[in-house]
């Protein structure tokens, strides 16, 4: 008598028929033992969501909708001189390795400097997204210049500690964000579909996104 | 204004934004539960709602009406995930990031109180799946896909699908035991 096999055993649990397991009780078993632990794996437990939660994902997603223009949140107007401040600041006192700053807990350091690059990214995605969606560059002309200084100085900072992967998306970053900035007042739409499929093709956005939570976990749990 | 899916999806792609957010406030909390199994990661799980329903909203157009927006938004999903996996996996293969030497990751307060015991034995037991495998694993075991269904969302073979899922249980069986009970 042939037996089934651990793979026919997995296709039987998922509703494959096969007459043998009526026929062997040895494979019964096993397959009972099986089909215990596998319906034991579906209590896998995620974190419960409220029924308001689709509200609270739908206003996060509206702006960056296209046809949609939302005013920016208060932070975003803050200069981005004040988080180039904090981490020249930093990098000043940093040779190949970040040192702790003198009076400040090297923790509180860390943590300053993940938030802050956390939050750069974050203005560095409200812009890449309008204009990946709305296509005005000179709309965020202004803010993408605002972004540059804060970007070139965390790409360095990135290159220089041998951080490959931040360094390649601050790059990209950068590229877009100089096309912005350079707009001319009235760009062609050639202009805005170059900027927009360089968006486009290395998934800029969502890179960003999650360089950016990632800087900003670390930070929230120093 | 009461919707199906398939005429919110229709007045959507025509520009109707309440009728997307009515998509999006139907399917939040699935889309959420199938992003954090296959990340096992709260924060995770909340960028790729986000992702995944930016991607549909652009993506509305190649949205075939006969087919179920539910299940086209999950193979989204799924897609999403496996780009943030990937690109997780090519960052743990390069060299530590500056990063990394700043910080070192310990799970959140909130998350240990989330966590159980299943949750802490079976996470690592995924981890250690490839991409495609947890994909598999999880479109079959949690979302009840069909092997067809999952060969087309991770765009390969039925065979290579049906074996993908059959990795994923023998591994987990692997790293499970002797939880699992015993075995042939």
């Amino acid at each position: 008598m042939n037996h089934l096999s651990e793979e026919e055993m997995v296709e039987a649990y998922y509703g494959s028929e096969f007459a043998h397991l009526a026929e062997c009780a040895e494979c019964r078993v096993l397959f009972e033992q099986q089909r215990e632990a596998l319906d034991g794996l579906k209590a896998y437990p995620v974190p419960e969501r409220g029924p308001g939660y689709g509200g609270e994902v739908w206003t996060k997603l509206l702006p960056q909708l296209p046809k949609q223009r939302q005013r920016r949140a208060w932070w975003f107007m803050v200069p981005a001189f004040a988080a180039t401040l904090v981490l020249a600041f930093l990098i000043g006192r940093s040779s190949t390795k970040i040192q702790p700053a003198a009076g400040i807990p090297e923790q509180a350091r860390e943590r300053v400097l993940l938030l802050s690059l956390s939050e750069h990214l974050e203005r560095s995605q409200i812009v890449l997204a309008q204009v990946a969606n709305t296509g005005d560059l000179a709309e965020e002309r202004d803010r993408a210049r605002e972004l540059i200084g804060a970007n070139r100085l965390l790409r360095q900072t990135a290159e220089r500690l041998g951080d490959r992967q931040d360094a390649a998306v601050l790059e990209d970053l950068e590229h877009v964000l100089l096309d912005v900035a350079n707009a001319p007042d009235s760009p062609t739409n050639a202009d805005t579909a170059r900027v927009q499929q360089s968006i486009a093709q290395n998934e800029l956005l969502f890179k960003v996104r999650i360089a950016s939570t990632d800087a900003r976990d670390r930070g929230l749990k120093l | 204004m009461e919707w199906t899916d398939a005429q919110a999806a229709r007045e959507a792609r025509l520009g109707d934004q309440q009728a997307f957010r009515f998509l999006v406030e139907r399917h939040s909390r699935l889309v959420f539960r199938l992003a954090y199994r296959m990340t096992g990661n709260e924060q995770d799980a909340e960028d790729l709602v986000q992702e995944s329903f930016l991607r549909a909203y652009k993506q509305l157009h190649t949205f075939d009406e006969r087919a179920a927006f539910g299940t086209w938004l999950h193979r989204i999903c799924v897609n999403c995930s496996l780009d943030l996996l990937r690109a997780r996996k090519r960052r743990q293969n390069d060299e530590p990031s500056w990063l990394d030497q700043l910080a070192t990751p310990e799970p959140s307060p909130e998350r240990l109180t989330q966590s159980n015991e299943l949750a802490q034995l079976l996470e690592p037991a995924l981890e250690k799946l490839s991409e495609n495998e947890r994909a598999a694993f999880v479109l079959r075991h949690y979302e009840g896909s069909s092997i067809e269904e999952i060969a087309r969302v991770l765009g390969i073979q039925t065979s290579a699908a049906k074996h993908s899922v059959f990795r994923a249980v023998q591994k987990l069986r692997r790293s499970l035991a002797p939880a699992w009970g015993a075995t042939r």
